[in-house]
């Protein structure tokens, strides 16, 4: 590990490889040494591919030219199991690939190893993992969030060059904010969910977690695209992120959500103190009026209850996995309300009046956008939680997402870069940005500018960017 | 709750439903709020992409379909090439 | 004890005690299974009746592995459709697929891809001989796998084969029209031959492609009000049991209220060999399929002129045939029903029925012909070879003269109270003599020409 070849930012490692200064090889190695030290204590991983399996390496003719990508266990992999962190599916091996694992092997993604996540993607924690929590890498007392913790530690703790996550309400940027790492969440619809294990169907968004925005860039032009599998990808054409990173954001109109809402005092200023940056850099920075979050929270926890209780009627234990007697507590918790929600007579008051107030979400967007070119808030309330603190709440999950819930049942792209850095618990703070649907080439683009200008992604400085 | 339990085919002991129970309770007050907003002009929302259509021409997609080891490859209990599970009705 | 209904033949005139009593409500439920190539919601095979093997027609869609998603099919939607406006519906141009949750081991997902409140169809109706059946709906779902229910090394299990699962599945639910278990046979079997005419299902009844569900109650006789119980005699797969079925709840429904008792409210089977409906599932079991939109699977909205695109896609139905035939050619009505079975049949036959026509030869002679197999039918032996054979058959000698009146007063002599039958107004027993003479004679001869002799003859002899 003398090289430090695992700190390398995707797009410093496709340099070094391009200049033949190292090999894929060589950082793989690195990653993987890193999982082997650290992996015992911080469990992020829950089953790797060591150097000596990988075949791959020879195929420097791809975008991604072999780095070690982890991977969240809820997206399946042809014949290496895929347990989505529970032990109803703890020996499953996949009969067939994820479509974006098609893609990222396509662009020459070496999979290193399938990350924890909350079971099933159920929770803000990793916590629910039915294999045992992940720590946060940059500070082992405290959670990674989640649910695509084991995604985004294995980032921090540069257990890989580059990750990929999925996100229904925060499972990408919340982690990501939590881990001081970047987290993109596409549009719905941007990157395809065929292979990925559903969780509420009309929210899930697979997407990058890196070490910076123009990686996050590089990953998602890897992952995006129509797939004729999953009907709800769209046509449009993917355009070129990373050249687009390089956009000025001068006269772009920036609206700063979430000011007055209660309980967002550690975040709020950190929030203030990026939108200063952004102006100074000629963007026009207003606050805006945005309808609560607190609605949203409720629209979210029922509409993702309703088709979480869907989505898990398939695992009967008959052609794959094991029985339903398997289904930890929370999984049980989700499957009985969104049960609930649904029944005759109780769907009009909750699944119905759900998706209309989720209209109300998407129509107050709609204004918003009208007005601004993007959106900021924080990611989350505040620093990344101590372990054990899930299971104070059964809203845990949806309380920590809250910022996060209105774009996500709108299908809007977010992202969350590091906006604060605590020198005393080395913990970071994340700044969310929103666009309207199919813009994330404008999320990119001032998260860039937001990161190029600031000192509070780690690796920058190590990579001499 | 014994209903929904039924409903959601979860095999899930008295005493679990007990502590299920203040969790679901807990989770349904904080719906409550949805009632503060008017939606009665509003229409639902079932999906966010505002895509219609998207359909497939009737063919067969060989590539996907699997052998008959691989349907059964993750199975715990086959017989013959069927999955098998304990009897589900007396022949009549 | 319960009471036989007698089946008179004439529908409606069947008459036992309870019958005067009671009359019967019925609707149904009609399942078929389109004969697209590919499945509902994925590109696998659809050919579950010819698979070699269990589960060789999957993939992770309809097998409901995680992470799988559905894709409809087109053809089945445009299918779909295009019966809607063979039966007259409306036709919802916007519509959607919803989620239909319920547990059962052939069901992979735990829920059936179906269509809840917006059925690409809905209000039209089947015209049958014994009256008219409203069409309330017509939805696309998908089908489920097949159980196998065998003893495995002593142990009793079920297999489940998903080669079905996800073939795409028609349901055409009727208005309880039907008034007695032949209209609701009737009713069954001309669905079956439009389903055939439109040439979008096989409807292979031992197969289960088709299968007919009835929901059968019974209310006093003037009552209008429909009856506050139903009870759904399921998967019957065969017009005759579906008649029996219904007969046998007629009765054992009718012997229960009139003892003031409740007919429960369940979903029943039918026992061919016992001949009896039997309790399959208590409807008290609330039935609750939480319905909601599938979110995998993007709306359909379609525009008239799609909808008038499919409607030019509609062959000419049986009824419509039939009702030309009789007009065109007098043949009748029993006779048609013989050979309609499908377009390709139909068209078989309208070309040799115009030829025929041209020919001056009588259509009605030829058909009754063809089905009493003296000749083959255009099917086997094409219409130009049909049609020869049939004018073959027709085609008489010339007999010589003096041989026929040889045998014609042989005949007579050998019958002397012919004469006198004849004289005294009996001229029937010229038929008899004919058929005595057309034996003897050496080759096959014009009716016309021996009975024309026979008349002369006897006429000579006064």
């Amino acid at each position: 590990m003398k090289n430090n070849l695992h700190k390398l930012t995707l797009k410093k490692a496709l340099a070094q490889i391009q200049s033949g200064e190292t090999t894929a090889k060589k950082i793989y190695a690195d990653c993987f040494s890193q999982i082997e030290a650290g992996n015992k204590d911080l469990n992020v991983f829950l089953s790797t591919n060591s150097p000596t399996s990988m075949k791959q390496f020879e195929n420097p003719e791809t975008t991604l030219q072999n780095c070690p990508i982890a991977v969240k266990d809820n997206i399946c992999i042809e014949n290496e199991v895929t347990t989505a962190a529970s032990t109803v599916l703890e020996d499953y091996k996949p009969a067939y690939s994820a479509t974006l694992i098609d893609n990222l092997k396509l662009h020459g993604g070496a999979v290193i190893g399938k990350t924890n996540l909350d079971a099933w993607a159920h929770g803000s924690s990793t916590e629910t993992s039915q294999f045992g929590r992940t720590l946060n890498p940059r500070n082992p007392k405290y959670l990674p969030g989640g649910s695509s913790g084991g995604s985004a530690a294995a980032v921090a703790a540069d257990m890989c060059t580059a990750a990929i996550g999925t996100e229904t309400a925060g499972s990408i940027r919340q982690p990501a904010s939590w881990c001081g790492v970047v987290g993109l969440k596409p549009t719905y619809g941007r990157v395809s969910r065929y292979g990925v294990i559903a969780m509420a169907s009309s929210t899930d968004s697979p997407g990058p977690i890196t070490k910076t925005v123009e990686d996050a860039a590089i990953m998602l032009a890897c992952l995006a695209g129509h797939d004729s599998k999953d009907g709800t990808t769209t046509n449009q054409a993917v355009p070129d992120y990373v050249s687009l990173l390089q956009k000025s954001i001068s006269g772009l109109k920036i609206g700063i959500m979430y000011q007055d809402i209660p309980g967002l005092k550690i975040a709020n200023p950190y929030v203030l103190a990026a939108a200063k940056v952004l102006e100074s850099l000629g963007a026009k920075v207003e606050l805006v009026n945005a309808l609560d979050p607190k609605y949203a929270v409720s629209v979210y926890t029922i509409v993702q209850r309703a088709e979480v209780s869907s989505n898990l009627a398939r695992f009967d234990g008959i052609r794959f996995g094991n029985d339903r007697s398997y289904f930890g507590d929370e999984a049980r918790r989700r499957i009985l309300l969104g049960t609930h929600t649904l029944r005759k007579g109780y769907a009009e008051k909750y699944y119905q009046v759900a998706q209309k107030t989720r209209t109300l979400f998407i129509e107050d967007f709609s204004r918003l956008f009208s007005s601004y070119d993007v959106l900021i808030s924080p990611t989350s309330p505040s620093f990344a939680e101590p372990i054990g603190a899930s299971e104070d709440s059964v809203m845990f999950g949806e309380l920590a997402d809250m910022l996060l819930e209105p774009s996500s049942i709108a299908g809007l792209p977010g992202i969350s870069v590091p906006c604060f850095h605590d020198e005393k618990t080395n913990l970071y703070l994340g700044l969310n940005i929103m666009a309207p649907a199919w813009r994330e080439d404008l999320v990119l683009q001032v998260a860039h500018a937001y990161e190029i200008n600031t000192d509070w992604n780690s690796w920058r400085k190590d990579n001499n960017d | 709750m014994k209903d929904l339990i039924k409903l959601a085919n979860l095999p899930i002991s008295d005493e679990q439903a007990k502590s299920l129970e203040s969790a679901f309770s807990e989770t349904l007050e904080v719906f409550k709020n949805l009632t503060d907003l008017d939606i009665s002009q509003t229409e639902p929302t079932n999906q966010v992409t505002g895509q219609e259509n998207v359909l497939r021409e009737d063919k067969i997609d060989e590539d996907r379909m699997l052998t008959q080891s691989q349907a059964l490859q993750s199975a715990k209990h086959t017989h013959e090439g069927f999955f098998v599970v304990p009897r589900l009705i007396d022949e009549k | 004890m319960r009471m036989k209904s007698i089946q008179t033949g004439t529908p409606g005139e069947k008459i036992t005690m309870t019958n005067q009593k009671y009359q019967l409500v019925c609707g149904m439920e009609v399942h078929a299974e389109l004969k697209t190539n590919s499945k509902m919601f994925c590109g696998c095979k659809n050919d579950p009746f010819h698979a070699e093997k269990p589960n060789i027609y999957t993939c992770p869609v309809c097998l409901g592995l995680p992470g799988a998603l559905p894709v409809a099919n087109k053809q089945a939607i445009e299918w779909t459709i295009k019966l809607g406006l063979a039966l007259g519906c409306k036709i919802n141009l916007f519509s959607k697929f919803d989620r239909k949750h319920y547990f059962y081991p052939d069901l992979p997902k735990g829920y059936q891809i179906s269509q809840y409140d917006l059925p690409f169809c809905y209000d039209g109706k089947i015209e049958t001989e014994l009256g008219t059946v409203r069409i309330h709906r017509i939805h696309l779902e998908e089908d489920t796998g097949k159980l196998l229910h065998k003893t495995v090394n002593g142990e009793q299990v079920s297999l489940i084969d998903f080669n079905r699962s996800s073939v795409p599945l028609i349901e055409i639910v009727t208005e309880p029209d039907i008034t007695t278990a032949a209209h609701a046979a009737a009713y069954g079997k001309q669905l079956r031959k439009i389903l055939q005419y439109l040439d979008i299902a096989n409807c292979d009844m031992e197969q289960g492609g088709m299968r007919l569900e009835a929901n059968v109650s019974l209310r006093p006789v003037g009552e209008t009000e429909l009856p506050n119980y139903k009870t759904e005699i399921k998967n019957i797969n065969s017009f005759r049991f579906l008649e029996q079925a219904i007969d046998f709840e007629i009765d054992r429904q009718a012997e229960l209220l009139a003892n003031n008792q409740i007919v429960s409210q369940e979903t029943r089977g039918w026992n061919s060999v016992k001949q009896v409906t039997y309790s399959q599932r208590s409807k008290e079991d609330a039935e609750d399929y939480r319905y909601f939109p599938d979110p995998d699977i993007p709306p359909i909205r379609f525009t008239e002129e799609q909808i008038a695109a499919i409607r030019e896609t509609i062959p000419e139905l049986p009824s419509a045939i039939a009702t030309r035939w009789q007009q065109e050619y007098g043949i009748e009505p029993n006779m048609i029903e013989q050979i309609i079975v499908n377009t390709t049949v139909s068209r078989q036959y309208d070309k040799l029925f115009t030829n025929a026509k041209n020919e001056g030869i009588s259509v009605a002679s030829l058909l009754k012909n063809i089905l009493s197999k003296k000749v083959p039918s255009p099917l086997e032996a094409g219409a130009e070879q049909t049609l020869l054979q049939f004018k073959e058959l027709q085609k008489t000698d010339v007999v010589d003269d003096t041989q026929l009146i040889a045998i014609v007063n042989k005949v007579l002599t050998e019958n002397p109270d012919i004469s006198a039958k004849y004289f005294s107004g009996q001229k029937q027993v010229i038929g008899f003599v004919m058929g005595q003479i057309l034996r003897e004679l050496p080759k096959k001869s014009d009716p016309a020409q021996v009975r024309e002799a026979i008349i002369t003859q006897l006429e000579a002899t006064k």
